[in-house]
């Protein structure tokens, strides 16, 4: 096969497997894409982790270390597919380390109070849907298939998420202020979250259906299912241009675009000190890894 | 206080705090299918700590919630030895190994108890519990296989040996120590047991922790 | 490490299909790994757990002769089973 007819193949709906013969170019594309969704799932974990920690009920503490232990699956998920595509975890882990890999925005930015562990589980988890709903077509089969279990877990997050959110903004006035409080936040970094609107053709995620939606095509997405649950509870979000027109194509003030790529290459406020925490954490238990990865005795 | 209270808390405390402590790994244990697979255990123990609060609770005519969040640092039952804070995988795993074959001496005296409640959920536990067993003999098997794994093992062992000894009563805690003693090939040193009654300064920090967002609104629906 | 593959079986009576793969220093490892990633929120009833090398691919089905001949597809019998019908005089009023 040639590489257009490779092109070809996959735009028609073809799937490719692990041993299948790919050019370098998807190959590449394809290990960075997978690497950074996997590191963004592992990172994902660090803002959740000290809320666990503060959970108010039995119930809350179970299901956020459940829904954070999804994330480490996930992660473990797609570690495998970059490991099975030829780049073992280590290297990945190093990259991620050093800076040279990226994670997902939203990974980067602080969290303050219960409010941003209901916003996040919530519409964080919901956004990250709607692009994973999108790679359950992928035109990498094993990347497609993992995304089936992926997709299945997350769905309780986004319950979990909304149902902390709905008892916050039944409670109290100081709870419902949580809420609001976080909203305000985490609504800039959502909105960026989808990535900056290249068209699909000129994505070469999409060109070789890696993914099969354009970063555009999903915000609207995300828009059309989430904005009128968030106003139906008589909540507020920081933007006076956000509506739906006429023709249901939503309507919001740009993104900051220079924000974003300053934050996915290490400069949000909180990225320097989750990429300590792991590296210590990695360092402490460093043994402990070489330990289960020793040939047998 | 009756007896059956003092003895659901003192369970369902240890079970609690270490469950706690060890859903503080989620995330940073040493390898990814590790961490997913202890994250599993922690959750156990708080799920077990939450079956038997409820029994407590029902007693008591209050919540499982409240008996698990709302007490005072003092009146907490649990044992000294899960309070401890050691995000160190050698110790984690050192604790999770002793505070098992205590919990399984424990659960089998339960389990023959003349009180069918107790009785029951004791072996509903245990049918949990015999796979965080499996899993901490696993780490054992392979620590003691080498030379550091071995060295790290002994070390924190002898560390946690006497907040170990604590977790059981007297008349307990002879057949645990013999259980310990016959699996560990280096020596344990003769040592007074840290009992319960006492509580670590760790206690009284996590609990703050753990109960601050429950504070900010006392009685509020979460 | 070892890679193990994982089949999972969601009901009894279900096939059991591949569902994914972790690397463990042994199989009881690969075990107590496999029963949480596939297994804790009881999506599973049985799982098994294949080390990789003992996994024979098998691919390139040559498909360069018509093989219709043995397959449900190859048959196509309504005009003659029409015919045989009539004959019979045992078509029925809306026989096409």
């Amino acid at each position: 096969m040639s590489e257009q007819e490779f092109l070809e193949y996959v735009q028609e709906g073809g799937q490719v497997e692990v041993g299948d013969w790919m050019p370098d170019e998807y190959r590449a594309r394809l290990v960075k894409f997978v690497e950074m969704h996997a590191n963004s799932e592992l990172m994902g974990v660090l803002p959740e982790r000290e809320w666990i920690l503060r959970a108010p009920t039995l119930q809350r503490k179970l299901a956020l270390t459940a829904k954070v232990q999804d994330e480490v699956g996930h992660a473990q998920l797609l570690y495998r597919v970059v490991e099975d595509l030829g780049k073992p975890r280590e290297a990945c882990l190093d990259d991620l380390l050093s800076g040279k890999a990226k994670f997902h925005n939203v990974f980067h930015y602080p969290t303050a109070s219960w409010g941003d562990v209901g916003v996040i589980a919530w519409l964080v988890d919901a956004a990250a849907i709607v692009s994973q709903k999108a790679l359950l077509k992928s035109s990498y089969a094993p990347y497609a298939r993992i995304m089936k279990k992926i997709c299945w877990e997350e769905s309780f997050h986004v319950l979990h998420g909304r149902d902390v959110v709905l008892a916050l903004v039944t409670g109290t006035a100081g709870q419902r202020e949580l809420v609001q409080e976080a909203l305000g936040r985490w609504w800039g970094p959502l909105m960026q979250f989808h990535g900056n609107p290249i068209p699909r053709d000129e994505d070469p995620m999409y060109v070789w259906r890696i993914k099969s939606q354009g970063n555009e095509e999903a915000r609207q997405q995300f828009l059309e299912g989430y904005v009128p649950q968030v106003w139906e509870l008589g909540l507020e979000l920081p933007d006076p241009k956000l509506r739906r027109g006429e023709d249901g194509v939503w309507a919001y003030t740009e993104p900051d675009w220079e924000e974003l790529r300053s934050v996915v290459t290490g400069h949000g406020p909180m990225s320097e000190q989750r990429l300590d925490f792991r590296r210590l954490a990695r360092e402490n238990s460093a043994w402990a890894t070489r330990l289960l990865l020793a040939e047998a005795a | 206080m009756n007896e059956r209270v003092r003895l659901l808390l003192e369970i369902a405390d240890d079970e609690l705090i270490l469950g706690w402590r060890d859903s503080e790994w989620t995330g940073i244990a040493p390898y990814l299918e590790e961490d997913v697979a202890f994250s599993s255990i922690a959750q156990n123990e708080i799920g077990h700590a939450r079956a038997l609060y409820e029994l407590a609770a029902a007693e008591l005519g209050t919540t499982a919630d409240a008996l698990a969040l709302d007490r005072a640092p003092e009146d907490y039952r649990c044992a000294p030895l899960v309070e401890l804070r050691r995000l160190e995988w050698a110790r984690t795993i050192a604790r999770h190994w002793l505070y098992e074959t205590a919990d399984g001496v424990r659960l089998e005296a339960l389990k023959a108890s003349a009180d069918p409640e107790l009785a029951g959920l004791a072996a509903k536990i245990d049918r949990e519990e015999l796979y965080h067993r499996m899993h901490a003999e696993l780490w054992i098997e392979r620590l003691l296989a080498g030379d550091e794994g071995r060295g790290k093992l002994e070390e924190a062992i002898v560390e946690l040996w006497p907040y170990a000894l604590g977790v059981l009563d007297d008349e307990l805690r002879p057949v645990f120590a013999e259980r310990v003693r016959a699996r560990l090939p280096f020596p344990l040193p003769d040592a007074e047991p840290v009992t319960r009654g006492r509580h670590t300064a760790e206690l009284a920090e996590l609990l703050e922790e753990m109960t601050s967002v429950r504070r900010s609104a006392p009685g509020a629906e979460w | 490490m070892k890679v193990f593959e994982v089949f999972r079986q969601e009901r009894k009576g279900q096939p059991f299909q591949h569902a994914g793969s972790i690397p463990a220093p042994d199989a009881a490892f690969a075990e107590a790994w496999a029963r949480e990633q596939y297994g804790r929120r009881g999506e599973s009833v049985a799982l098994w757990l294949v080390p990789r090398d003992a996994v024979q691919v098998v691919e390139d089905f040559p498909d360069e002769f018509d093989l219709k001949y043995r397959r449900v597809d190859g048959y196509s019998i309504k005009a003659r089973l029409k015919e045989a019908r009539e004959r019979a005089g045992t078509a029925a009023p809306g026989d096409r």
